[in-house]
């Protein structure tokens, strides 16, 4: 049967070119890591295969004569409000390969965000807001087991022996991205900005490089159900150890990442030989309840001698409450709680963008679970999962997290364009893509600068709301939900999130 | 510090022993015998020193989790997820061990004398000159070698409690996409996993039996020219890349 899939015609963008512009320069042939320009030399013309076009900006962003559009095509499938272009794109190819559809970043589905329904208190009169550019102003936040009670000597010293804490000078991290899943000048830039920030960064399941150890006691390592690159002296070069248990773009399956990627450098740094797949089963294998979860962070406390607070990253979904409180007491020093917005350098499609619950409401519901059941100082709560801004990490915090991880929005300062194409491996931008040559396109020291101003001035836009809601220490802000009130959301929905009504 | 030190682990919580354990070694002891343990986990965890533990007793979970280097031996049963996430070093059990030992183990030894659990060898791998090893006098339970990415099992099914059965658990090797499991006696085809196939063993990998199996009867006081009489088969995967036309995109 002769076949031609409806998909090759059907492509998502056009690369219009205005040619009396166009100098012939061939920038955007050269940027083009996915093969959609092209030069012709017989007619000296520069044309595009728009079939390859995968939207991400890279060469009209290039082109000194700004001569470049990427419109969206125009020329659709009929219109039909079940049948979307999506749905039919991904049946065809489906139709076509037999595959599983692997797709790139966060979850791009227009589910109610409820970042955009809640809303932020101010001071009127009654009791004065505070000026962040003249007065103290505190984001300092410590991660980690607090005790139910200090005592302290007659001199006033505290004689109480406090479990290992992480101190950020900002609430804000960079969550896991494994070495593999992006490259190293990009590992460089966030672990050279976390330092900088006095903030961490976190290694995801892919080891650290030799290289990077110099950046330790700024370094969360992570250690995940494959092991990659598990060894004593990874678990020492850290400052603090996360248990990955599951991750927002993909709860509960595993990860992949396949033979291509593992060249040199990775194979060095997850331990498996070059061009091997390297496949994190579903589960830790040694963990199938709570007890097993506690038995393997004590092993982690044992191996670095009780110095380092332990983390356990979850997926935010349904029991995620209950979930969490069995880690808690489980012995875990903090507890990261992923949303299903949160990216991935690969998941599958159905998955990425139907499985887990948004982080809104994960932290919402675990927060008062631990405060209910009296423990919410055991542990810290981290919030990751889609966060764009500093105002949905203030709200993050008031409805209870001690800390946000942010990893698509770091990506964005470095160049992304959330094009989803991170699974391919031949990100134009140089980020999600381990070919040398497109590798370089992240300048460390430049990626490093970028992500630093990128944090302050979140930070600073949290002093300043800080501020107007009379408050001068990002901790009185944890899980004061009295400064938070909805619009727009049903009575159930203010509910699960702990607020009130805007008016109210 | 004298070189050989007893500790009486009696009562004594994991914490404390393992404490106890790690002063010993940093003070310099190179042989520690740990006396009356029972079920104490963690012993071993994360050492990196040239030492040698001798366990009297039953020790408790993760024995010699992510362990480099020492040499831990167990006169008595162990539990599970022995030489888990293990990087190398040996441990030689001379009884049976439990469930998930040699998680993820990426190098060193594992003896064990008598019957195994279930998920043993689970993703083992090997890199460079590192090349984990796991011997199982007796059987072991299903799922032996899942995942498995590099290294060898070796499964005897001479010295556990059901000698002479000829089935091993079942899906024997499911997902297994590198390293090799020998199995002495032949492999019930109907208790294979997917991907794998079975295959006659080679002279390279007499060879390497050969100087395994030696090693293991030296340290459990077996006859190794007898266990190397039988017959050995060996399952190996039929792909090293089983995942890579699942997707599209």
């Amino acid at each position: 049967m002769l076949y031609k899939n409806p998909y090759n015609n059907y492509f998502d963008y056009v690369v219009q070119r205005d040619l009396d512009k166009c100098i012939r320069c061939k920038a955007c042939v050269a940027q083009c890591s996915y093969g959609a320009n092209f030069y012709d030399a017989d007619r000296d013309v520069i044309y595009s295969t728009d079939a390859n076009c995968v939207g991400c900006m890279r060469c009209s962003t290039f082109c000194p004569t700004d001569c470049i559009r990427i419109v969206r095509n125009p020329d659709t499938f009929r219109p039909n409000a079940n049948w979307k272009d999506n749905n039919m794109k991904d049946l065809y190819k489906q139709a076509g390969t037999g595959g599983i559809i692997i797709t790139g970043m966060g979850n791009d589905k227009p589910y109610t965000n409820y970042w955009e329904h809640m809303v932020i208190d101010a001071c009127q009169v009654t009791n004065p807001s505070i000026d962040p550019l003249r007065e103290p102003m505190e984001l300092r936040t410590f991660l980690g087991r607090k005790p139910d009670r200090i005592e302290i000597d007659k001199k006033g010293d505290m004689t109480t022996k406090l479990a290992p804490q992480l101190v950020l000078e900002t609430p804000i991290m960079f969550s896991a991205m494994s070495y593999g899943s992006i490259n190293y000048n990009v590992c460089e830039s966030v672990a050279r900005a976390a330092k900088e920030l006095g903030t961490y960064w976190n290694t995801g399941e892919g080891g650290l490089p030799k290289t990077l150890y110099q950046y330790g006691e700024r370094t969360i390592v992570q250690c995940a159900s494959g092991r990659f690159g598990v060894s004593p002296e990874y678990l020492g070069a850290g400052a603090a150890i996360e248990i990955k248990i599951g991750q927002g773009a993909k709860p509960g399956i595993g990860g992949h990442l396949p033979g291509e990627k593992v060249l040199e450098g990775i194979s060095e740094t997850r331990m498996i030989p070059v061009g091997t797949d390297a496949i994190s089963p579903a589960p830790h294998h040694d963990i199938y309840s709570i007890e097993d979860l506690k038995q393997l962070i004590y092993a982690l406390k044992e191996a670095t001698h009780y110095e380092k607070p332990v983390s356990v990253k979850i997926a935010a979904v349904h029991n995620v409450a209950a979930i969490a409180s069995g880690i808690a007491r489980a012995g875990a020093d903090i507890i990261a709680i992923d949303g299903f917005r949160g990216g991935t350098g690969a998941a599958p499609k159905a998955i990425r963008d139907n499985v887990g619950i948004p982080i809104e409401v994960a932290i919402a519901a675990v927060d008062e679970r631990l405060r209910q059941e009296g423990i919410r100082n055991a542990v810290s709560l981290v919030a990751a999962g889609g966060f764009r801004s500093s105002s949905d990490v203030i709200k993050a915090i008031a409805l209870g997290a001690d800390a946000v991880y942010i990893a698509t929005s770091a990506l964005m300062s470095l160049g992304c364009t959330l094009c989803q194409q991170c699974h391919r491996g031949r990100c134009a931008w140089g980020i999600t893509t381990n070919d040398p040559e497109l590798a370089k396109r992240v300048n460390p020291e430049i990626g490093a600068e970028r992500l630093v101003n990128l944090i302050q001035a979140w930070s600073n836009e949290i002093k300043e709301m800080l501020g107007l809601m009379g408050i001068n220490c990002i901790e009185s802000l944890k899980g004061n939900r009295d400064r938070l009130r909805g619009v727009g959301l049903s009575e159930v929905e203010l509910t699960a999130l702990g607020i009130q009504q805007a008016g109210m | 510090m004298q070189d050989r030190i007893e500790i009486d682990a009696k009562g004594v919580h994991y914490r404390e022993l393992n404490e106890r354990i790690r002063a010993a070694v940093a003070e310099g002891a190179r042989e520690i015998e740990l006396l009356h343990v029972n079920g104490q986990r963690y012993i071993g965890d994360g050492l990196r020193q040239d030492v040698r533990i001798a366990v009297d007793g039953v020790p408790g979970n993760d024995l010699g989790i992510f362990m480099n280097g020492p040499l831990i031996t167990v006169n008595n049963n162990a539990q599970d997820a022995v030489g888990n996430t293990m990087n190398g070093g040996k441990i030689v059990v001379k009884g049976m061990a439990g469930d998930v030992c040699g998680y993820g183990m990426r190098g060193g030894r594992l003896f064990i004398l008598r019957d195994a659990g279930y998920r043993v060898g689970i993703h083992m791998k090997g890199y460079k000159d590192l090349n984990p090893v796991i011997v199982i006098g007796g059987n072991a339970g299903d799922f032996l070698a899942e995942y498995m990415a590099g290294g060898v099992i070796v499964l005897l099914r001479m010295f556990g409690r059901d000698n002479g059965s000829s089935a091993t658990g079942d899906y024997l090797g499911a997902g297994m996409h590198g390293g090799t499991v020998y199995v002495r006696d032949g492999i019930d085809r109907r208790k294979l996993g997917k991907g794998v196939a079975v295959a006659e063993i080679t002279d390279t990998d007499r060879t390497l039996l050969q100087g395994i199996l030696t090693e293991y009867a030296a340290d459990l006081g077996l006859d190794a020219r007898e266990i190397l009489t039988e017959r050995f088969e060996k399952l190996i995967p039929l792909s090293t890349r089983p995942y890579a036309k699942l997707y599209t995109y």
